[in-house]
């Protein structure tokens, strides 16, 4: 429903002549991306194409060689520190290993980012921790665990609770369903694309998953010889011919995995 | 995009409370508990609730409307089928027992006990582990080939070699000091030539090794449990298992030996640079010769001196690399663990060395002073 007026505000993500280069190695040449509020983005690319360092640099984590990056129209190493900060705050992002606080309990966990925004009293953070335990499909018990005692799939549930604590407007993925097994790996899909039905977010997330990219995808970038190579709804990029792309798609085991997200 | 607005009509004799705009973390006005305390108010007047006008509806605006509803439905509500399902998420809640066990009073005897346990605990595992050492050694007796050589010298470089120049600093700095102060005492008796003794037996027997093994314990102990430690929390070790690699033979064997060779050898080096550093001060402060000083060195240090030193050095290291190790192996997957094992490493360390220092002292009373050979 937030898609409908996403003419007016400015595009969630907004990445414009970006360079990133390891001394002489060049890993993005003039890459440009842009997001709409509300689209799922599902960024492919063969391994050491560069897919998690520009995610990096979406979160602000990496600094750009060149070019800019703004998230919902703001430069995200804005040098105003309470800019930045702001900024920070509109998204979640979700590690691949999960990158639990390991010295503080699930429930410490979630309740971390609520508590550092000093503005809510601890009655109303418990009943946002539980609320958003229950959205990832955990019990309040749970929530007494500590990160070392949590499956894989737990630390993911989890790991995407706190990113989705203070309500974000963007949630970058890495790596969604890495570590987890098909099941379970589609129940995460699942689950993400149900909280993102209700709550509205835009999802920009970097996968070599193929079943959780149908799944789970509006829209494909495809990152290869350094530039992006397609940028569209996956029926288009499907249709670009580039090695990379007939590779990566166009297998049997592909073709069963889009039928089976297009459905 | 407008922020959390409250709007009051009367409608039908009924109050009815109209909320409009953004009902979400970043857009309610700051501080939170002004607007709830208008809400509150507005619930406890029994007021409907027309919430069609809100723009958007998040979990914090959810559940702060429940809570001034008293975590009820009220009776009059109209919400659009988004927003009541927000809510109804927040009405979802089930109550979380926050009972984490009664607390524990601190009691001493309590304290003792748990203290005592895992002391005894502790003392069985390092046995254990150096039981594993001799296990280890005797397989490598009859397998010379698995000797795990560039483990050993990678430590040997990297505790012993690497730790050289601090060392010498430090030996160095105390040489000076003690030879300063004890001058100026020596001075007032007449007896600046006892300042050679003095430095000569204390420095050799005593200070080298303590220092030594105080440096070593620091540097080379803490980052032993801090490596084991994370290889631990990334299931190296586990890795190495099933590789049938033994972990003990790889990992602990080489530390083991690697600081019994270096630390003798340490010792020997850091007294040197604190004889020398006493020397230096002597003779600025005393006017000794640089040759008096060694020739006199020589008479009135007993070579049984460097014996103990160099014992002293080979027991401390291997002291210090067993506890890096055994701790190293303790800990758990998490940071608050590896932080925690490494201060106790150190630590431990540091307070086994001065005890078994202070063994030592009683056992060598008779040897090496220099009336007694």
């Amino acid at each position: 429903m937030r898609s409908c007026d996403s003419s007016m505000s400015p595009p969630a993500i907004e990445i414009r002549g970006v360079w990133t280069c390891y001394g002489d190695t060049v890993i993005h040449r003039d890459v440009d991306l842009t997001v709409e509020a509300g689209q799922m983005l599902g960024l492919v690319g063969g391994s050491g194409s560069g897919k998690t360092t520009l995610l990096r640099e979406i979160v602000g984590l990496l600094v750009p060689s060149k070019g800019s990056v703004k998230v919902f129209g703001h430069a995200v190493l804005d040098p105003d520190p309470m800019l930045r900060r702001m900024v920070r705050r509109r998204f979640g992002m979700l590690f691949q290993q999960g990158a639990l606080f390991s010295a503080l309990s699930v429930y410490d966990n979630i309740a971390f980012p609520l508590r550092e925004l000093h503005v809510l009293d601890e009655e109303m953070i418990r009943d946002l921790v539980l609320l958003k335990l229950g959205m990832v499909e955990l019990e309040p018990r749970h929530g007494r665990l500590m990160p070392s005692e949590l499956s894989g799939g737990m630390v993911k549930r989890v790991a995407l609770a706190r990113a989705l604590s203070l309500e974000p407007e963007l949630l970058v993925l890495d790596e969604p369903t890495a570590g987890l097994d098909p099941d379970r790996g589609e129940n995460f899909v699942k689950l993400i694309k149900m909280l993102q039905k209700e709550l509205g977010f835009t999802v920009v997330m970097v996968t070599h998953d193929l079943d959780t990219l149908a799944g789970l995808a509006t829209q494909m970038a495809v990152l290869a010889d350094q530039r992006i190579i397609a940028c569209g709804t996956p029926a288009e990029v499907v249709a670009v011919d580039h090695p990379f792309i007939r590779n990566f798609f166009c297998s049997e085991r592909a073709a069963t995995a889009m039928q089976k997200g297009a459905r | 995009m407008a922020a959390a607005a409250i709007e009051t009509v009367q409608r039908d004799g009924l109050l009815h409370a109209r909320l409009s705009g953004d009902w979400t973390l970043a857009r309610l006005p700051q501080p939170i508990d002004q607007i709830e305390a208008q809400l509150r108010d507005l619930s406890a007047r029994n007021a409907g609730w027309d919430l069609e006008a809100i723009d958007r509806l998040d979990s914090v605006g959810a559940i702060l409307l429940w809570r001034v509803w008293g975590r009820q439905w009220p009776s009059a509500l109209a919400a659009l089928p988004a927003h009541r399902h927000v809510l109804e998420r927040a009405a979802g809640i089930v109550a979380y027992d926050d009972t984490r066990g009664p607390r524990r009073g601190f009691s001493g005897v309590l304290f003792l006990g748990e203290l005592a346990l895992r002391a005894i605990k502790d003392l069985l595992g390092v046995i254990a582990l150096v039981g594993q050492m001799v296990l280890d050694l005797a397989h490598l007796f009859s397998h010379p080939r698995d000797i795990p050589w560039r483990e050993f010298s990678a430590n040997l470089y990297k505790s012993g070699a690497q730790a050289l120049p601090v060392t010498a600093l430090v030996g160095f700095l105390i040489g000076v000091v003690l030879s300063y102060l004890s001058s100026l005492q020596l001075k007032a008796f007449g007896a600046d030539i006892y300042i050679v003794n003095l430095i000569g037996v204390s420095i050799v027997r005593e200070l080298g090794p303590m220092l030594v093994a105080v440096l070593v314990a620091g540097r080379s102990g803490s980052a032993m449990t801090a490596q084991i430690g994370v290889m631990r929390v990334t299931e190296e070790i586990d890795a190495l298992a099933t590789m049938g690699v033994s972990r003990t033979l790889r990992i602990v064997l080489p530390k083991l030996a690697a600081l019994a060779i270096a630390m003798p050898l340490l010792v020997v080096w850091c007294s040197a640079a604190g004889i020398i550093g006493g020397m230096v001060s002597a003779n600025l402060q005393l006017d000794l010769s640089y040759g008096f000083f060694f020739h006199t060195l020589a008479k009135v240090v007993p070579v049984a001196n460097v014996w103990i030193g160099m014992g002293k050095g080979f027991v401390f290291g291997i002291l210090i690399a067993l506890l890096a190790c055994y701790f190293g192996l303790q800990v758990k997957p998490n940071t608050e663990s590896l932080s925690s094992m490494t201060t106790t490493s150190v630590v431990s360390a540091i307070t086994l060395v001065i005890v078994v220092d202070a063994v030592f002292a009683v056992l060598t009373r008779n040897i090496g002073m220099p009336g007694s050979s």
